[in-house]
């Protein structure tokens, strides 16, 4: 106290006239906010704990209780804002390195929300999904050179191994550990019935998950962890991680006590031990060295599975994706700076790493400028909030996106950003029995199946309204785009004209 | 049987290879990368020099290499034993899961980075000439082994065991010279881990005709970490 106290950023307000004191609320809270005084009667709350996860909210019978932010700030101060201060008080106490979860929270410029999608007027008629037919179907992977043909003048089959998706969208990185048993499953069993992939980033795969493996992208890190020939062989494609949108240029810690029975057994290392990322893979300084690990991975493989790389969004990124679709790599995934994470050093997540929009715009101009567009394709990820930011992906030029912000709320995730806690009230960032048990798989598949099926109807319309019928029609079709409030080199980078132009 | 891989790439002698029943021999193999890659039932001997990633992901084969190696040899492999007769590159064994390497001569940099254990099943590394810098980095299991059979002036070199979390490492020499980080402990090796020694070394000293008695017969240095959670302090929750 005193010196080391830091006022709770959220208060618990509690309708007493509502409130029955059943107690869900203590038994909800994980953090244990809530407390029951059996001497006066009440329930009583500390919200020193309370980190706004809308778990008591959520499930108080008498919606007797709202979380609000605390109105008790330190004096107002534009340059030293009450975060930037209750950070420094934090490290002043503790010594210790800001650790953070989600994605960045920073008010940076969202390009997503300055882009406008055309429609058609008049000439070109729009079209009705719900009437006529709409492909929404992708195939990623390496496109062949040229059409070939054998003596008989028939085609011969000269396509390199590919990834089908019924939807340009797929279930990004989260591993097992960062997330739960649960979660996994869910994202797997809603793959599979969406037609698209989910990831098991650098985890392993659980046994129970190798049923999966056609919708399962299978990724390969710095740690290795849970990498075998089985694993490898269980994956539709194998992902090499690079880096990651929240963290560029670090490595991983999974703290001890995520690494338990399932998941140390998942990783191969023993329980209760760290399971350490370093921040480079150590074989790979150079595109040569990349293509050697992608090579490895093929010829264990026999070229059966595609590779993709995946790599954050930091300022080189189209010299970067060019050495990279030269590597022997089938896919590049890039993730772009306000991409999640399960725990991220705050300074690196909220000040490293570059947009999305402006990555992807400027890798697949690269690319195509230097005729290698075709020898990949681009996947994007790091904030792919709704089905208007997919569209507007393709038409910079992606092949598909990658959520997982948008998947966790959907399976119950109420961004609270204390994954790195270990105490997840939605049973998603937790690997606590009793915290896993609250997300139940099969809702979670439901939910995921549901807001994927939304989203490809939105997609669908809007396509429709721009008179195109298909996801290849939209790709890289900037001419669908405009901006809005950006100034000339923005638009330059984007490869899009201003609104009104 | 014996083939004749020269002029042959990687690819093709994989083939080969997986065409065996069981054991094969490759002759005049020159640097062709990733033999054997992800391999679990054959026994292969290799004349020559392979190249890059030889036996990444083994899976229970048996490789011999009558000469030297080069880099990544081992690369996460899970099961299976890499017998090699001369010196190897860098990052041999990187986040080996499980089988044995065994060399005969020195290792490059950054052998045995990252690798792992679970349960039983722990991988084993053993070098007998010298290590370079970054020996065991990132340890997190396994055992590690380094016999300076040559008694070099430094049997192994800069920042060995940087980040060291799990496993033992043992090296042949009383380390005077030799400067460890904070996060492990180095000892003298006693006569458990003598004991412990004996068993791991048996194998390598009978494949590579040496007397495990005069092996043994020197001081060793055990090297384990003070905690497997080495970063626990380090963050403060925002």
């Amino acid at each position: 106290m005193g010196v080391e106290f830091i006022f709770p950023e959220f208060e618990v307000v509690r309708n007493e006239n509502r409130c029955i004191a059943c107690r869900v609320c203590e038994r909800q809270c994980a953090n244990e906010v809530h407390t029951f005084s059996a001497e006066k009667d009440i329930m009583l709350s500390d919200e020193t704990k309370c980190v706004n996860c809308q778990r008591c909210v959520s499930l108080c019978p008498t919606r007797a209780l709202k979380i609000v932010k605390s109105d008790c700030t330190l004096r107002e101060n534009a340059n030293w804002q009450n975060d930037t201060i209750k950070e420094i008080y934090k490290q002043a106490n503790s010594g210790g390195v800001l650790l953070s979860s989600m994605g960045n929270p920073k008010p940076f410029p969202v390009y997503w929300d300055r882009i406008l999608i055309n429609a058609s007027q008049v000439t070109n008629p729009p079209i009705d999904p719900l009437r006529e037919p709409m492909e929404t179907r992708v195939f990623l992977g390496k496109k062949p050179a040229g059409i070939e043909r054998d003596e008989n003048g028939q085609l011969k089959n000269n396509l390199p191994v590919h990834l089908e998706l019924s939807m340009p969208i797929m279930f990004s990185a989260m591993s097992y550990g960062s997330i739960s048993y649960n979660a996994h499953a869910a994202l797997a069993r809603a793959a599979t019935e969406l037609g698209i992939l989910y990831n098991t980033g650098e985890g392993g795969l659980h046994e129970d998950f190798y049923c999966y493996g056609e919708n399962t992208i299978v990724q390969v890190a710095s740690g290795r962890f849970g990498v075998h020939e089985d694993y490898l062989k269980a994956g539709a494609a194998i992902e090499i991680k690079m880096g990651q949108g929240a963290k560029p240029g670090i490595g991983g810690h999974l703290p001890g006590e995520k690494i338990v029975d399932d998941v140390s057994r998942t990783r191969m290392i023993p329980e209760g031990s760290d399971a350490i990322s370093p921040a480079p893979h150590h074989d790979i300084y150079s595109i040569e060295d990349l293509r050697q690990l992608v090579f490895s991975l093929k010829e264990a493989t026999q070229y059966s599975k595609p590779v993709i790389v995946k790599v954050a969004a930091v300022h080189n990124i189209a010299a970067i994706a060019s050495g990279i679709a030269r590597s022997g790599a089938d896919i590049i995934a890039i993730d772009g700076f306000r991409g999640g994470t399960g725990a991220a050093p705050t300074r690196i997540r909220d000040n490293v790493g570059i947009p999305i929009e402006l990555a992807l715009a400027s890798v697949d101009r690269r690319l195509r400028d230097e005729g290698i567009r075709n020898n990949v394709s681009l996947v994007v990820g790091g904030s792919v909030r709704s089905a208007s930011d997919v569209v507007k992906a393709i038409a910079l030029g992606a092949d598909a996106c990658y959520i997982a912000t948008a998947a966790l709320l959907a399976l119950g995730c109420h961004l609270c950003r204390t994954c790195q806690s270990g105490r997840c009230n939605w049973g998603i960032a937790t690997q606590k029995p009793e915290l896993v048990k609250r997300l139940n798989p099969d809702i979670g598949c439901e939910r995921l199946v549901n807001l994927m099926n939304a989203w490809r109807h939105e997609i669908k319309e809007l396509m429709g309204g721009m008179g195109i019928n298909s996801i290849e029609a939209l790709k890289g079709n900037r001419l669908m785009l405009r901006g809005v409030g950006l100034n000339q080199k923005e638009l330059e980078i984007l490869g899009i004209s201003h609104a009104g132009e | 049987m014996i083939l004749n891989v020269q002029g042959l790439d990687y690819t093709a002698i994989n083939e080969l290879i997986r065409n065996q029943k069981r054991d094969c021999t490759l002759d005049n193999c020159c640097g062709q990368r990733f033999i054997a890659a992800g391999m679990a039932d054959k026994k292969i001997t290799l004349n020559g020099v392979p190249g890059n990633a030889l036996g990444a992901y083994l899976n229970g084969a048996v490789i011999t290499v009558n000469g030297n190696a080069q880099d990544a040899v081992g690369d996460t492999m899970n099961e299976g034993k890499i017998i090699v007769n001369g010196n190897i590159g860098d990052t041999a064994g990187y986040a080996m899961r499980g089988g044995r390497i065994y060399v005969r001569g020195n290792a490059g940099y950054r052998a045995g980075i990252h690798m792992k254990e679970y349960k039983e099943k722990v991988p084993l590394m053993i070098i007998g000439g010298t290590a370079g810098s970054f020996l065991g980095e990132y340890q997190a299991g396994g055992i590690i082994i380094v016999l300076n059979l040559e008694k070099k002036e430094k049997i192994v070199s800069n920042f060995t065991c940087t980040g060291m979390h799990g496993g033992k490492m043992y090296l042949r020499s009383d380390c005077k010279n030799i400067v460890f980080p904070n996060q492990v402990t180095a000892k003298r090796a006693d006569e458990n881990d003598l004991k412990q020694l004996r068993k791991h070394l048996t194998e390598y000293c009978k494949l590579f005709s040496l007397n495990i008695d005069e092996v043994l017969d020197s001081p060793f240095t055990v090297v384990s970490p003070d905690s497997k959670n080495p970063y626990k302090q380090m963050y403060v929750a925002n």
